[in-house]
This record gives C-alpha cells, sequence and structure tokens, in this order.
C-alpha cells in the first residue's frame, strides 16, 4: 500500500515551497522539501556595483527582513574598508534591529504559527475565537513598523542605512514618542510568552548543534562571534572554514553543514539556548515564570523562544529610545581602497552571513551571501526525516499538518534563500 | 450581494509587497471584513479556488513555469492588478536583462544546470493584459488599500502620478540636488513613497518607477553633473526599476554616447 502526504504549496510561510512524502508498504521512501522560489541571482548583479548601493540592493532580497541584509552587508564592507562606526550609530542599528524583530516575531507567532496551534487556517480564524489576541498582535506588529518608520523612513525596505552608519540622524521627537507604546509592548510580549505556554505543542525533540552569534555583554544579535553548542566557537573572518556550503548532486539545495559534515540549528531556539545568560532580567524572569527550562529540543516551540526575544528586544528599545541623544556625524567617511570583509547578525530566522571584496575604486569584486534559511535546510530535511515515520500513519490530514507545521515553526524566508534551486528527483 | 473574492499571487520578488498588505495593522481586518480572502498562501492555509474577482500579483516573470501561470491567473481573475516594481517594471531581478543571465547563474551557483530560468524578469503586463499597476518597492500600502476600497466602491483608483520633486516642494523638504549637489532621480520618479530618500538627506533612487512625465533626456546632463564616482547615473537608473522603459531608454542613450 503507498501512501503519500503531497503539500503542492506551504501555505504561511515567506516564499513558495512543497513538501512531497512519499511511503511505500507504510515506510517512508522518499522525502522532498520542494523550492520553487526563482532564484534571482543577487550575488552575481552586486558585482560591479557600488559599495554604496549594498544595504539598498540586498535589503530586496527580503521584504520580512530587510533590516537583517543591511547591517550584515553594512558591516561586512565596513570591515573590507576599515571604517569603524561610532556607538552613537552602534545603538541605532540595535534599536533598527529590535524594530525588524518586533515587526517579524509578532507576525510569526500570531499569523504564521498560532493558527498550526489553534486549529486555524489562518490569523482571520483566530480573530473569531480570540479576538483581544489578534488586536494584541496587530497592535505589537504596527509598533515594530512604526519604530521602522521613525529610523528608516518606511518598514519595508528602510531608506536611512548606509556603509559607515545613517544618511541622518532619525528626529529624537519621533523616536521619543514611540516610548509609551514601547513599555505598552514590553508587557504585551511577556503576556504573549503566557500565551505561548498555554498552547499545546507536538511532541518531538532533537538532538541538534545550535549556532548562533554570542557576546559577552549582550544578548547577541547585530554582531558577536559564532558559537555552536558543541563548543566550537568562531570569530567572523572564520565562519567560512567553520561553516561550509556545498551543491550535493542529488539535492535541491546547497547545503549548509558544519566542517564536521553535521546539519546545524539556527534561528531563535539557537540563540535562547546558547545566550540564555545574555537576557536582560525581564526577559529571563518571563521565561522563568513558565517554567522554562533549557535546552529547548522542540523545533514547534520556536514560538516561546519568539516570545521570549520580544520581551528582549523591547526591553532593549526602551533603553535606547530613552538613551537616543544622537551627537555628532551620522556616518564615518569612508576611504577607498581595495580590500575584503565579513559581516554577520541575526536575522529574525537566524544568522545572516556576507563577505565582499571590495576595489579602490569602490564597486563590488565579490559577493557571497548566506542566509539563514538555507542554513536550516538540511536541518528542516533531517527532521522530516525522523517526524514522518512517526505521523504516517495518522489520518492524512492530521499527517500533513504536523509536517507543514513544522516547517512553519522555522520560520523560513523561501525568498531570501537565494541558493535554493528547483529540482525535481524520483528515487525510484 | 456575496462579498467580492480576493487572490494574491506571488511571483519572483522578495514578499515585501504581500507583507505591506499584513502591514495594514488599522485596516486590516475591516479589509478582510469586506472582502473575501480566497487565495493568499503567505497569510492562510485556506484554499478556494477561481475564479476571482480580485487577483493581485507581486512579482515579476522569470522562470518559463511563471510565464504559463500567468495565464492561468488571468483567465480566472475579473481584475487583474500588478502590485509593485517587480509586477510592473521586473523588479531588481531584471538587472539580468542587462547581461547574461547564465554567467550570473555560473557566478551564484556550482550547479547551474540544475535551474530553471528565462534570460530575462518581465512584468506582468509584457505577458497578460493588467487592469491597473501599483508602483513601488515597496508599494505604498495606502495606494493599495486606494485601489481596493475603490474597486468595492466602483470608482477609478485615484492614484497620483506626479514626480517625487513635487512632493518635497510640497512637503517643504530643501532639494538634496540643489542644496548638496546629491544626484536625485526624484525629477523623474513617481510618486508614492512621500520623498522618502530626499528627507532622510540622499537622493532619489527610482524605486517607484518612472513618472509619465518623466524628462531624462533634461535629467540625465544634470545628474551627469554631479556624479559621484563614473557611471552614477547608470546605476541610479538601473536597479529597482531599471527596465522600466524610460529609465532602459535613458541608460541605453547614455552608453551609446559613451561608446562613441
Amino acid at each position: 500500500m503507498t501512501k503519500d502526504i503531497r503539500i503542492p504549496a506551504l501555505a504561511r510561510v515567506e516564499g513558495e515551497g512543497a513538501l512531497y512524502i512519499r511511503t511505500k508498504d507504510g515506510v517512508v521512501d522518499d522525502i522532498e522539501l520542494k523550492i520553487y522560489e526563482p532564484p534571482r541571482f543577487f550575488e552575481g548583479f552586486l558585482l560591479g556595483r557600488y559599495y554604496q548601493e549594498v544595504p539598498d540592493i540586498t535589503a530586496r532580497i527580503c521584504g520580512i527582513c530587510p533590516v537583517a541584509y543591511q547591517m550584515s552587508g553594512a558591516q561586512a564592507l565596513e570591515r573590507a574598508y576599515g571604517v569603524s562606526i561610532s556607538p552613537e550609530v552602534r545603538a541605532l542599528r540595535r534599536l533598527l534591529y529590535c524594530a525588524e524583530y518586533i515587526e517579524s516575531h509578532s507576525l510569526h507567532i500570531y499569523m504564521l504559527q498560532a493558527p498550526d496551534l489553534l486549529g486555524q487556517e489562518s490569523v482571520l480564524g483566530i480573530a473569531e475565537i480570540a479576538p483581544e489576541a489578534v488586536k494584541k498582535a496587530l497592535r505589537l506588529k504596527k509598533i515594530g513598523n512604526e519604530l521602522l518608520r521613525a529610523i528608516g523612513g518606511r518598514s519595508v525596505h528602510p531608506v536611512n542605512t548606509k556603509v559607515g552608519g545613517f544618511y541622518r540622524w532619525p528626529d529624537v521627537e519621533n523616536i521619543k514618542g514611540l516610548l509609551d507604546d514601547m513599555k505598552w509592548a514590553l508587557q504585551a510580549s511577556i503576556e504573549t510568552v503566557q500565551f505561548g505556554a498555554t498552547l499545546d505543542y507536538p511532541d518531538f525533540e532533537m538532538d541538534y548543534e545550535f549556532v548562533a552569534i554570542t557576546r559577552p555583554d549582550e544578548y547577541a544579535i547585530y554582531d558577536g562571534d559564532v558559537l555552536s553548542s558543541t563548543g566550537r566557537r568562531v570569530s567572523v573572518e572564520e565562519f567560512e572554514t567553520a561553516y561550509l556550503e556545498s551543491h550535493v548532486p542529488q539535492s535541491t539545495a546547497l547545503h549548509s553543514h558544519t566542517v564536521d559534515g553535521n546539519p546545524y540549528f539556527v534561528g531563535p531556539l539557537a540563540r535562547l539556548n546558547l545566550n540564555f545568560d545574555q537576557l536582560r532580567p525581564v526577559a529571563k524572569k518571563a521565561a522563568q515564570d513558565i517554567g522554562l527550562e533549557l535546552p529547548l529540543k522542540n523545533p514547534y516551540k520556536s514560538l516561546i523562544a519568539r516570545a521570549i526575544e520580544l520581551v528582549e528586544v523591547c526591553d532593549v528599545a526602551i533603553d535606547l529610545i530613552e538613551a537616543y541623544d544622537p551627537q555628532g556625524p551620522a556616518y564615518a567617511e569612508v576611504e577607498l581602497a581595495e580590500g575584503e570583509g565579513w559581516g554577520i547578525s541575526e536575522a529574525p530566522r537566524g544568522m545572516l552571513y556576507h563577505r565582499y571584496r571590495v576595489g579602490a575604486d569602490g564597486l563590488i569584486r565579490f559577493a557571497k551571501i548566506t542566509p539563514p534559511t538555507a542554513q536550516n535546510y538540511p536541518r528542516m530535511e533531517a527532521d522530516l526525516w525522523e517526524l514522518a515515520p512517526q505521523v504516517i500513519s495518522r489520518p492524512h490530514a492530521e499527517a500533513s499538518l504536523a509536517c507543514e507545521h513544522l516547517i512553519r515553526s522555522y520560520d523560513p524566508c523561501i525568498s531570501c534563500s537565494t541558493h535554493f534551486l528547483k529540482l525535481e528527483i524520483r528515487r525510484d | 450581494m456575496s462579498k467580492p473574492t480576493l487572490a494574491v499571487h506571488k511571483f519572483s520578488s522578495c514578499d515585501g509587497c504581500q507583507l505591506s498588505i499584513l502591514n495594514l495593522e488599522d485596516e486590516l481586518l475591516e479589509l478582510v471584513g469586506a472582502v473575501e480572502v480566497a487565495y493568499f498562501l503567505e497569510a492562510t492555509s485556506q484554499i478556494q479556488p477561481g475564479p476571482y474577482d480580485i487577483a493581485m500579483v507581486e512579482g515579476s516573470v522569470t522562470t518559463p513555469h511563471e510565464a504559463e501561470r500567468i495565464h492561468k491567473i488571468r483567465a480566472e481573475s475579473k481584475i487583474l492588478i500588478a502590485i509593485g516594481t517587480c509586477a510592473t517594471a521586473g523588479g531588481i531581478q531584471s538587472l539580468r536583462n542587462f547581461t547574461q543571465a547564465d554567467e550570473l547563474a555560473d557566478f551564484t551557483y556550482d550547479h547551474p544546470e540544475y535551474l530553471d530560468y528565462l534570460p530575462t524578469s518581465t512584468a506582468i503586463s509584457e505577458h497578460v493584459p493588467v487592469d491597473l499597476e501599483i508602483w513601488g518597492c515597496p508599494l505604498n500600502k495606502y495606494q493599495l488599500l486606494e485601489a481596493v476600497v475603490a474597486l468595492l466602491q466602483g470608482r477609478r483608483p485615484n492614484l497620483p502620478t506626479h514626480s517625487v520633486c513635487l512632493d518635497c516642494k510640497r512637503q517643504g523638504v530643501v532639494c538634496v540636488m540643489v542644496a548638496e549637489g546629491i544626484p536625485c532621480a526624484g525629477p523623474a520618479t513617481r510618486t508614492g513613497c512621500g520623498a522618502l530618500c530626499p528627507s532622510n538627506g540622499r537622493g532619489c533612487y527610482g524605486c517607484f518607477g518612472p513618472a509619465p512625465s518623466a524628462d531624462l533626456d533634461t535629467l540625465v546632463p544634470r545628474l551627469q553633473a554631479l556624479e559621484r564616482y563614473p557611471g552614477e547615473t547608470v546605476h541610479l537608473l538601473r536597479n529597482f526599476a531599471g527596465y522600466a522603459p524610460k529609465f532602459r531608454q535613458a541608460v541605453d542613450s547614455i552608453l551609446e554616447e559613451g561608446a562613441k
């Protein structure tokens, strides 16, 4: 008897993908996580562009996390040209990143993943059974977007980031005007953690290798060294010696894996497990109040990690807004010379790495971008090989949902996975 | 009377314009009360079969599959709206149109033979008739809302077509080109962003595409006189809306002139 699960179009993910699981005599014998997002060749057409265009162009890789592309890209080019940014610029970039986390995490928690846990097809279904929760989610998301707008001009593809800093300091009044909203957002985030704790998650745990950036002094989002749960710690410059991409024949994507050949897990779950100690007290308390035990090894519970991170970034944002008092130039001047630079930051869905070589004429000579979803891709496939046999005997709709929900819990941004390929493979 | 059905389709894009729909936080619940969301994969796993009263298409056509799919969508849609500069002009990925896409593929992938793509990235209107285009990278979500409201009210949407330049004047933004000598595409770029870049102290980079009234013959020499690096004018016009005819022709003229 053959029983297949075919999900021709994954819903509530960013970008386009499909999942196909084939069984023979009750045994799973093929799994295909298919990406039919067309390739757009960003690294190709960055060649020959002027370095200062990179933050604007790479933002367009992903409409959900453009700030992450601007932050990793700007840092890489600042390293390449030996530019140091001021502490004020770093603080404002962190605040910009907080805004993107609030927007992206509240979107994912309430609109993309929660429907799975509440037996709904979309947030509209939740609006019928729990309208207050949806209103809270929309306000939270809006606050993130308003902060993005206050700093960057608009929430999708903000225009204020440049290599060296910002084009202009945002108006102090506009930033300070969001303080009360941000205090509300902090409370709403704490309630989101509690909401996350009430949900009934599928029982599924794996021994993952988690990888995230880390810093001793703060919960790392903007910059840091690359830490693995195996204890391997490398600097940004060494990233490509420890984490490789290879284009495996008979595969649908470039596979990221560690130098030891293991798939690894990036994103909120990895960050929380590796950097819990650096969380601010209010975020730690939110986690302790729900009795959270680490390490958290259930990917579906990434929702809880996202909620705790919401608390963290709202609390950070409050401090940064209160302290916002821009002095001096909004950007450092860039002196052009040949160079190479690396940048890595934590997009809401995981580590994002950029490397560029630049010329003394300011033009890009080489570009490499490793988005988070490309890194998680082999991990998602490995999870599916583990999960599918457990659920395949269940009713078809339930089994499909379990698999689709697993993918969604990674918050894959398929648009941003510039390395995914479309390839049909049949191993008959 | 039953509510009109709405479908949102994605082609080659970053998802940012679809996200702008979800970013209508204050209006979203009312909007979904006024229309029936029949197909919107990014937001719901519920899929209703067509035909649809209103179809929004994000993204450009870059693969053989997309070139087929857009015809099917056109056939099952009463009103088809192209949303965002990818859908109206081919988007940033249309940079491939000016080079050999195969070379880009070779650079980006180890095994480009696994890829299935067209040599060009093109606007939806190059493939099927489009009823309305809403420009922007990303689009202005209030223009999108205006389009839906107008359709529900049975009137023509009020989408302004003047240039960004006029917005600066109206908002009292000091001209970055005149005052600071910064090259700015604003005089030739369609309004919609609210003069964002000039109000942030930088030149407009044309992401809403050319304004219908754009006079590039006048603007280009002025831009060239202000270039901060050789070829800046070409870069400025050949980016997010670089394949829109007016920008494309302006750059072609510059390059022909340079080749002489």
